[in-house]
C-alpha cells in the first residue's frame, strides 16, 4: 500500500475504509485498487506519448502493476460478482498489456532503424523471389520485343495509346529524336506529371506486392505485361537507329524506377511463394511473417519512385546529352546496388517478430 | 430479455482468450465490422478536410503571399506554380499512408476514428505488434478498397467486357473478405498478422458495499432489511448483474420499478421512498449469497437455473 500516495497532479485520496464494505469481494478491491488506479495513471500516460513525465519509479514499477493486476483479474473472475469492476479490471490490464507488448519504437524511430540498414537487410532476405522478379521483367522485355518486330500491329496492343503519344510505329526518326532531346513544349506542367507518374507507378508496384497474395501468379503476369510495353518502346526505337539514346534517356530515371518495381515483384511473389509452401508453418502464421518482411521491402520501394520521379521530372530535362544521361542512370544504379548489398550487414536479418 | 440475450451471445461469439506470452489470458473481443466500417469513414474524413485545408493554404501561399498573378515575368511564376503542384501531389499520397502509419504504430495502436470508435489493432499471435505489420496491413488498403470501386464502377459501363466482370468480381472477393471469416479479418489483416480489437476504456466505478444501506440499514427510516433464503434463492447472477446497473445509473424510476418487482417477487412490500436502501440492501445479500456459492463452486446464471 506504500504505493498509493504517488499520484502525481491529483490529489491524494484517503485511502479506502476496508472494513467498511460489506462484501468480500469488495474488500478484495478496496485492497488493491490504489496499485489499479496507479497503473491506469502510468498507462494513460504512455498511451498520450508522455513518456517523458513518467518518473523512474513509474517505469520500474510497470511490469510488477501488470502482473499484479493480471492476477487481480485472475482473482477476480472466480470471486466477484461486480460487474463493472470487472469489466474495468478486463479494460486495464489489456491496456497494460498493449503498453506492455506494444510496438517498442515511434514512427520516426522506425524510420530511422529503416534506412540504417533494416531495408536492405529485408531485401537481401528476399533475393531469390527478386530473382525470380527479374526473370519475369527480362522475359517480359523480350516477349514484347519479339512480338512487335514480328507484327507492328503488337505495338497497339501493348501501349496505350495516350501513354504513347508521337511514339508510334511509322512515326519518323525525327519525331522520335524529339521525344528523347527537345524540352516539351511550354514545359507544360512537366513536373507535376512526372509527380502524376510517381504515383501511378507506386500504384503499379503496390498492386505488384499486393496480388502477390494469390501465391504470386498475377504479380509475375503484371510484370511481364508492363516489361512487354517497354520491350515494344526498344524495339520501336532500335527501329529508328536511336536505341543507344532511348536506353539512355531511359536510364535516368529508369534504373531506380525498374529497380522499384523489381523489388516490388519480388515481395509480392514471395508472399505469395510462402503461401504456396508454407512449410511447417500454418498458411496463415507464413503469409504474416513473409508480409511483414516484404511490407518492409515496400516501404523502400515507394521511396526508390520519389527520387525516380524527381529525377524524371528534373535531371532528364535538364541533361539532355547521351553520355551525361548514362552517367546518372549508372551512378543511380550502382548506389542501390551498393546500398543493398552492403548497408545494415552487421545488423541481424530483420525477421517479422524482431 | 430475448433482445439482451442475443445481444450477449454475439458479443460471446466475438470473444477470444489470447494466451500472452508470459501465460496470462487475456480475453479481447473481435470488433465489430461496423465499427471498423465507421472508423475509416471517419478517417476519411478527417484526411480529407486537413488536405483540403493544405490545398488551401498551398493556393494563399502561391496567390497571397508570393503573389503569382502579380509576377511581370510567366517563367518563374510557372516554375513556382508547378513546385507547389509538385508538393500537393506528394502530399497527397504520402499524407494518407503516413496518418495511418503514425497512429497505428504509436501506444495506442488506433487511428482517431478508431479510437473514436473504441477500437485498435492487435498483433494476432499475442506477440508484440511491429512496425513492418502496421505498414503491410496499410499498404493493402488500396487494392481492398480502392481498386474494387474503380472495377466495379467499370465493370458497369460494360467497357472491359467479359475481363472486366471477372476482375470486378476477383476484387469484390478482396473487399467482402472480412465478411467471410470468423475474426472479420481484412486482407491486409491476414498479410500482417493482425486483427482488430476493441479497446474499451472504463473508470473504476464506485464500490457497492460501503454504504450503510448495503449493510441492512435504511438511513431515511432506519429499517433493518434483513433477506433469508428463501427470498435470496430466486435470483441468479444475470439478475444481479442488471440490478447492479439499476443501482449505478440510479434513475429514481426504475429504481421504483425495480423494486416493485422484486418485492412482488419475494412477497416483500418496501417502504414508499425507501426503495433505494431496500434494493442496495438486497443487492449486497444477494451478491454476498452468490460469491458464496461461487466460492465453493456452484454458479448460478440465472432465474431459470
Amino acid at each position: 500500500m506504500a504505493l498509493i500516495p504517488r499520484f502525481g497532479r491529483k490529489t491524494v485520496e484517503s485511502p479506502p475504509d476496508i472494513a467498511a464494505a460489506a462484501l468480500r469481494s469488495d474488500r478484495f478491491r478496496l485492497e488493491r485498487e490504489g496499485d489499479w488506479k496507479r497503473l491506469e495513471t502510468i498507462v494513460s500516460r504512455m498511451e498520450s506519448g508522455r513518456l517523458r513525465k513518467l518518473s523512474d519509479d513509474d517505469v520500474i514499477a510497470l511490469p510488477a502493476l501488470y502482473r499484479t493486476a493480471a492476477s487481480s483479474l485472475a482473482v477476480a473472475r472466480e470471486t466477484t460478482l461486480d460487474a463493472a469492476t470487472l469489466a474495468y479490471l478486463e479494460g486495464l490490464v489489456q491496456r497494460a498489456w498493449f503498453q506492455v507488448y506494444g510496438p517498442r519504437t515511434s514512427f520516426l524511430g522506425w524510420l530511422r532503424r529503416f534506412l540504417g540498414g533494416g531495408w536492405s537487410a529485408s531485401v537481401r532476405a528476399i533475393g531469390p523471389d527478386i530473382l525470380i522478379a527479374l526473370a519475369a521483367m527480362i522475359a517480359g522485355t523480350i516477349v514484347g520485343w519479339l512480338l512487335v518486330s514480328s507484327d507492328v500491329q503488337w505495338y497497339h496492343a501493348l501501349v496505350p495509346g495516350e501513354y504513347g503519344g508521337e511514339r508510334a510505329p511509322g512515326a519518323s526518326v525525327e519525331a522520335l529524336r524529339g521525344t528523347l532531346f527537345d524540352k516539351p513544349e511550354g514545359a507544360s506542367g512537366l513536373s507535376a506529371f512526372a509527380a502524376y507518374l510517381f504515383s501511378n507507378n507506386a500504384q503499379v508496384s503496390i498492386l505488384a506486392f499486393s496480388l502477390g497474395f494469390a501465391f504470386g501468379v498475377p504479380s509475375i503476369l503484371l510484370l511481364i505485361h508492363n516489361m512487354a510495353l517497354l520491350g515494344a518502346m526498344l524495339w520501336l526505337y532500335h527501329d529508328a537507329g536511336l536505341l543507344v539514346d532511348f536506353i539512355a534517356w531511359l536510364s535516368v530515371h529508369g534504373t531506380t524506377e525498374l529497380f522499384a518495381i523489381l523489388l516490388a515483384g519480388g515481395a509480392g511473389i514471395h508472399i505469395g511463394r510462402s503461401m504456396a509452401f508454407p512449410g511447417n508453418r500454418s498458411i496463415l502464421s507464413a503469409a504474416a511473417e513473409s508480409g511483414r518482411r516484404a511490407a518492409q521491402v515496400m516501404s523502400g520501394v515507394i521511396i526508390m519512385l520519389m527520387i525516380a520521379a524527381v529525377l524524371e521530372g528534373f535531371a532528364r530535362q535538364l541533361v539532355t546529352d547521351t553520355g551525361s544521361r548514362f552517367i546518372i542512370g549508372g551512378f543511380m544504379l550502382a548506389v542501390w546496388l551498393a546500398y543493398f548489398l552492403l548497408v545494415g550487414r552487421r545488423l541481424p536479418a530483420t525477421r517479422g517478430e524482431s | 430479455m430475448a433482445t439482451a440475450s442475443s445481444y450477449l451471445a454475439a458479443q460471446a461469439r466475438r470473444r477470444r482468450e489470447l494466451i500472452t506470452p508470459e501465460g496470462l489470458s487475456l480475453s479481447l473481443t473481435v470488433a465489430g465490422r461496423g465499427a471498423r466500417f465507421g472508423a475509416l469513414m471517419i478517417d476519411y474524413i478527417i484526411i480529407n478536410v486537413i488536405l483540403i485545408v493544405l490545398t488551401g493554404f498551398l493556393l494563399y501561399l502561391a496567390f497571397g503571399v508570393i503573389g503569382l498573378d502579380r509576377v511581370s515575368d510567366p517563367e518563374s511564376a510557372f516554375q513556382s506554380l508547378e513546385f507547389l503542384a509538385v508538393v500537393w501531389l506528394i502530399a497527397m499520397f504520402v499524407f494518407r499512408y503516413a496518418y495511418f502509419l503514425y497512429f497505428e504504430i504509436g501506444p495506442r495502436g488506433a487511428t482517431w476514428g478508431k479510437r473514436i470508435l473504441g477500437i485498435r489493432i492487435a498483433a494476432r499471435d499475442g506477440g508484440r505488434l511491429t512496425a513492418e505489420a502496421v505498414i503491410a496491413r496499410n499498404l493493402l488498403r488500396d487494392i481492398e478498397l480502392f481498386l474494387p470501386l474503380v472495377m466495379i464502377a467499370g465493370a458497369q459501363s460494360g467497357d472491359g467486357g467479359l475481363a472486366g466482370m471477372a476482375a470486378a468480381a476477383w476484387f469484390a472477393v478482396f473487399m467482402l473478405f472480412p465478411f467471410f471469416n470468423k475474426d472479420a479479418l481484412r486482407a491486409g489483416d491476414l498479410i500482417a498478422g493482425t486483427w482488430v480489437v476493441e479497446a474499451p476504456r472504463r473508470t473504476l466505478a464506485q464500490t457497492m458495499s460501503v454504504s450503510e444501506a448495503a449493510r441492512g440499514t435504511s438511513q431515511a427510516t432506519g429499517a433493518k432489511y434483513h433477506f433469508g433464503e428463501a427470498e435470496l434463492s430466486v435470483y441468479g447472477e444475470y439478475e444481479l448483474q442488471t440490478l447492479e446497473r439499476v443501482l449505478r445509473d440510479n434513475q429514481p424510476e426504475s429504481i421504483v420499478t425495480v423494486a416493485e418487482t422484486i418485492c412482488a417477487k419475494i412477497g416483500w412490500s418496501a417502504g414508499q421512498g425507501d426503495e433505494r436502501a431496500f434494493l442496495e440492501a438486497y443487492y449486497t445479500q444477494l451478491r454476498a449469497r452468490l460469491e458464496r456459492d461461487m466460492r465453493f463452486g456452484k454458479r448460478k446464471a440465472d432465474k431459470n437455473s
